[in-house]
Parts: C-alpha cells; sequence; structure tokens
C-alpha cells in the first residue's frame, strides 16, 4: 500500500496545480451548495398564497409527498430534491478531470514508461490513479452534502425537511451511489484515456457519464422518474455491475504492453 | 546460465501483429560490461531492452538478467535494472527532488533522502533541487532521468540514446558519467545512433535489423569486415613498391593514393618491420607510417547495407 500511497501523492501534488483541476473540485461544490441554500433563504419570506399557484406545475407524485406541508415548505422540499440529485454529479465529474489529466499527461510528458518500469505491480499504479480521483471526489461530495444537510436545518421552514435530507434514500444515494458512479467515472477515463491525447478531450468524453445523472435530475423535475427507494436500490445494484465490467475492462487495458505500445 | 553472465537472450523474439520486431535475438553479456546495440530506426533496439526490462513480454524465446527470468521473475528484474528511457519523461511540476523520491518510493529504496542527496550531488543538480523540472533544460533533465535510473543501484543500467539532442558540453558530461559507472563495475546496454559514442563507450557492440547482424568489439569487428590498413608515407609512390610488398601473403590488397601506399593486412604490429625493410631495399623513402582507422560508422553501413542487398537479392 505504500506504492499506492505514494502515487496519491504524487497525483494530488501535480494535479492540484492544474487550474482546471481545481477548479472543478473547489467551485463545483460551492455552486451546488450556494445556490439551493440562496433559494431556501430567499423562499423564506415568500407567503403561501404566492407559492399556491406553483405547485399546480409540480408533478402529482410529488406533491402527494407533502401531506401536512405548507406550500411554502412542499416547494422548498422540492427544490431540495432536485439540488441532491444533482449532488451525485459531483462524484463523477471530479474524479474524471483529475484521472483525465492524470492519465493523459503522462503520456504528454513521457512518464508513463519510467514508471512501469519500476517493481509497481499494474493494480497498484492503477489503484494509485483511481483513488487519486476517487477519492477528493467523494471527500468533497460528501463533505458538501453535510454543509447543505446543515443549512437545510437552518434554512428549512418545517423541520421535516431537514430530516427528509437525512432519509436512508439520500443516504444511500450519496454514500452508496455516489461512490460506485465515481468507480465508474475513474474507468471511463481510463478507458478514453487510452485512445486520445489530449486531457481536455478525454475529460470532455469522460464527462458523457453524467448524461444518464442529467436525464434523471430532468425526468424528476417533470415527474417523468419517480426517486424513491425501489429507483435507488435498482440503480445501485445496476452501478455494481457496471462497475464490475468496467473495471475488468479499465485493467485489461491498463497492462504495461498496452500503455507502451498502443497509448499513442 | 553462467554465473558471470549478466544477461543473455536464447532465440529472443517479438512481434506486434504482422510485424517482427526482434527475430531469434541471442546474446551473452558479461557483469561490468558497456554493451551497445546499434541498428537503425525501427530496428528493434528499444523493443529488445523492453523485453529485458521486463516491460514487454517475448512472443517467443527465453531471457534472463542478473539471473532472473524474463517473463517468469519480472518483479525482480524490475528492481535490479535501471532504465533511461528515451524521452527522460519527468513530471514537470514537481521539483527535482520530488521526481526522484517518488520514484525511489517505487524502486523501494530504502534510505530515500540520502540516495536522492547522493545522485542529485553527482549530476550536478543539488544546488537546483527545489526547483520545477519543467524550468530545466534538456541536458540537466537527461541528467536527472539518469539519476533516476540509479536511485536503487541497480545491477543493469539501459541507456536508450542517453546524449540524444544534447549539446556538445552535456553529451560530454553525460558521456563522462557513464565512463565513470563504468569503473564502479556497472553492466551498462547503450541503444544509440551516436556511432562515434558507441565506439568510445562500449566493449561490445550488436549491430542488428531485428535480427543480429554482428556482434563483437568495435576493433574485432573493424578488422573482420576491413582488415587493418597501413598507411606509408613516402617522399614518391611508385608502382614497384606495390609490387614488391605484394609478395608477401599477409598482403590482402595495396592502393597508390598520391604518396601514399596504404597496405591492408591482419597483424601490422608483426608485419610492418617485414614490409619497411622490403620497401626500403627497393629504394623507397618512407617518411612516416600510420594505421588507417575506420570508423564503426563504416562497420555499421557495411552491415546494414550488406542485409540490405542480401534481402533484395
Amino acid at each position: 500500500m505504500d506504492k499506492v500511497r505514494e502515487i496519491i501523492r504524487k497525483e494530488w501534488s501535480e494535479v492540484f496545480k492544474n487550474r482546471i483541476v481545481l477548479f472543478s473540485v473547489i467551485f463545483m461544490p460551492l455552486l451546488f451548495i450556494v445556490i439551493p441554500l440562496g433559494i431556501l433563504y430567499s423562499m423564506r419570506g415568500s407567503v403561501d398564497a404566492e407559492i399556491t399557484g406553483m405547485m399546480s406545475d409540480m408533478p402529482e407524485q410529488f406533491t402527494a409527498m407533502c401531506e401536512g406541508l405548507s406550500a411554502t415548505a412542499c416547494s422548498q422540499y422540492f427544490l431540495i430534491l432536485q439540488f441532491l440529485v444533482l449532488f451525485l454529479l459531483m462524484p463523477v465529474i471530479i474524479p474524471v478531470t483529475i484521472a483525465s489529466y492524470s492519465i493523459v499527461g503522462e503520456k504528454a510528458t513521457n512518464t508513463l514508461e519510467p514508471v512501469l518500469a519500476t517493481p509497481i505491480t499494474t493494480l497498484e499504479l492503477l489503484l494509485g490513479k483511481a483513488l487519486a480521483g476517487v477519492i477528493p471526489a467523494l471527500g468533497v461530495t460528501w463533505l458538501s452534502y453535510f454543509v447543505f444537510v446543515g443549512g437545510t436545518r437552518i434554512l428549512a421552514l418545517d423541520p421535516a425537511l431537514a430530516k427528509a435530507v437525512l432519509a436512508p434514500i439520500w443516504l444511500i444515494s450519496i454514500f452508496g451511489i455516489g461512490s460506485l458512479l465515481s468507480v465508474a467515472g475513474v474507468c471511463i477515463s481510463i478507458m478514453i484515456s487510452s485512445r486520445v491525447n489530449d486531457p481536455r478531450v478525454a475529460e470532455q468524453l469522460s464527462t458523457l457519464v453524467a448524461i444518464p445523472l442529467i436525464a434523471l435530475f430532468m425526468g424528476q423535475s417533470f415527474g417523468l422518474v419517480q426517486f424513491d427507494l425501489t429507483l435507488v436500490l435498482w440503480t445501485t445494484f445496476g452501478l455494481l455491475v457496471l462497475d464490475a465490467i468496467l473495471l475488468y475492462f479499465a485493467i485489461q487495458l491498463f497492462q504495461r504492453e498496452t500503455i507502451l505500445t498502443r497509448w499513442k | 546460465m553462467n554465473n558471470d553472465i549478466i544477461i543473455e537472450t536464447k532465440e529472443l523474439s517479438k512481434s506486434f501483429g504482422e510485424n517482427l520486431a526482434v527475430d531469434r535475438l541471442s546474446l551473452e553479456i558479461p557483469a561490468g560490461e558497456v554493451f551497445g546495440l546499434l541498428g537503425p530506426n525501427g530496428a528493434g533496439k528499444t523493443t529488445t531492452i523492453r523485453m529485458l526490462s521486463a516491460l514487454i513480454a517475448p512472443t517467443s524465446g527465453e531471457a534472463w538478467v542478473a539471473g532472473y527470468q524474463v517473463g517468469e521473475e519480472d518483479y525482480q528484474i524490475r528492481k535490479s535494472v535501471g532504465i533511461l528511457t528515451e524521452t527522460p519523461g519527468m513530471y514537470n511540476q514537481l521539483s527535482a527532488e520530488r521526481n526522484l523520491s517518488f520514484f525511489a518510493k517505487l524502486y523501494e529504496v530504502e534510505d530515500i533522502p540520502g540516495q536522492v542527496e547522493r545522485y542529485l550531488r553527482m549530476l550536478g543538480l543539488w544546488e537546483r533541487r527545489h526547483e520545477a523540472v519543467g524550468t530545466f533544460s534538456k541536458g540537466m533533465r537527461q541528467k536527472l532521468a539518469i539519476a533516476r535510473a540509479l536511485l536503487h543501484e541497480p545491477k543493469v543500467l539501459y541507456l536508450d540514446e542517453p546524449t540524444s539532442g544534447l549539446d556538445p558540453e552535456a553529451s560530454k558530461i553525460v558521456r563522462e558519467f557513464i565512463i565513470d559507472l563504468r569503473q564502479q563495475g556497472r553492466t551498462i546496454i547503450i541503444c544509440t545512433h551516436n556511432l562515434a559514442e558507441a565506439d568510445r563507450l562500449c566493449d561490445r557492440i550488436a549491430v542488428f535489423r531485428s535480427s543480429l547482424l554482428a556482434l563483437d568489439s568495435p576493433t574485432n569487428l573493424r578488422q573482420q569486415l576491413f582488415g587493418r590498413r597501413v598507411v606509408f608515407h613516402l617522399v614518391e609512390a611508385q608502382e614497384k613498391f606495390a609490387q614488391a610488398i605484394s609478395q608477401y601473403d599477409f598482403v590482402k590488397q595495396t592502393e597508390l593514393i598520391d604518396n601514399k601506399l596504404v597496405v591492408t593486412l591482419n597483424e601490422p604490429d608483426q608485419q610492418n618491420p617485414f614490409l619497411v625493410k622490403t620497401l626500403v631495399e627497393h629504394g623507397a623513402e618512407i617518411r612516416f607510417v600510420g594505421e588507417v582507422r575506420r570508423s564503426l560508422e563504416d562497420v555499421y553501413l557495411t552491415l546494414v547495407n550488406t542485409q540490405k542487398e542480401n534481402n533484395h537479392g
């Protein structure tokens, strides 16, 4: 594990000097915290009469969940749920950005061959590179989530909302699905990085993995998808299978000979 | 495997699809030798080094490095060899010291700060150890890459184009460092296009183009291909002098060029006295006697062109 730790340390000391990486690690979480909490804050001054009109635009399944809540609290709940889905983007986008720069960067600087010539195993190298992307992504996502939960506790009009963001469905989503999405993002980054030479291209292609999440966000907003426990559990299972398949292909592609002779 | 032999290959081959990069290469390299791998671009030099560094697997054949078999004991091989790759990739954002300490960790070096300091000082980079490698000149980067290859005190050192792209001053520093390493008794394998450098540094060379064309010391190869050529600088060269010495069986060829008589033979040290005596007896006035040294480039081009002709013929 010493070598894995050293790879992670080296990756961090290198990639975090890159402004684009730093931007995605710092700016995106800030955006995802500040915007919803700002809206929640601004909604505190609204009166139910103003909000009631808006309620008719919300998906029917959702309004059914608002039993016992005032119109304003229900709107806040709707907003919170939308942004919680967006929190799943962070564990995908951040590792994808880091992994793209770390792997394509090695290709650009011709440093992969000297690294592969050392007595490091392919698994150690791959693990180091993957964890260097996954750890900060999950760290930032979880930290942002807790800040968001804290902010919701302060700004939500109904205490039930603060409890809702800590419901099992969200805990599974943020900690389980988030982690699995991170792994998927890194695997896809590794595979794409083997075919391109520009970190920006690798990053752009790898972020396509976020499309299903954006579709989920849109689907939920328009009432086409019900983000319930069943969906979360099926998604977790599906991602587990997907991660296993992606990991297999990423490891196959990350062989010394393949890297040296085919990664151009 | 003989104890003194540190690298041995038997019928080692490597193909990439249809392309045969290395064809049945058989070599024995004793410990402490500086060995040159010469050949045109695409001849398979880098592929051979990569196989012997356990970076890529041979398609067929066997090889042992430092007593470990390629393909079976790759971890031990990687611990036993150091490699200067053709392009000395370094992490530009990191300092020279950080670059080396990172690789030292991967090579499982025990005294990392000590070894890093030792090689940074040895290669004159200690004062600039905190600077980002991105600010270094090509020569400094090359020296740093050599330091990286030596951090774990490898038994075998592979240098792929060690002076490629360097200015004459930096090339000289690198060459002198290689000579120092040779004096320490390290086994060094050099891949190079710089034939003068190979001539100066290598105990033996292998010329190959996928398959082995020749393997010997530069001096022996010259002699095998061209014999040794002695030049007699005369006051006045005459045809009769050439005829007079042609009587000796050991004279392979004579040639008159201006006032010089060029004679090809095998053992000039023993045969020259007879020639001098004969020439003087026939009235030749000899200004001085010297040896025409064929360059390694002549050897190389003759071998490579002969193979090309054979392939086309």
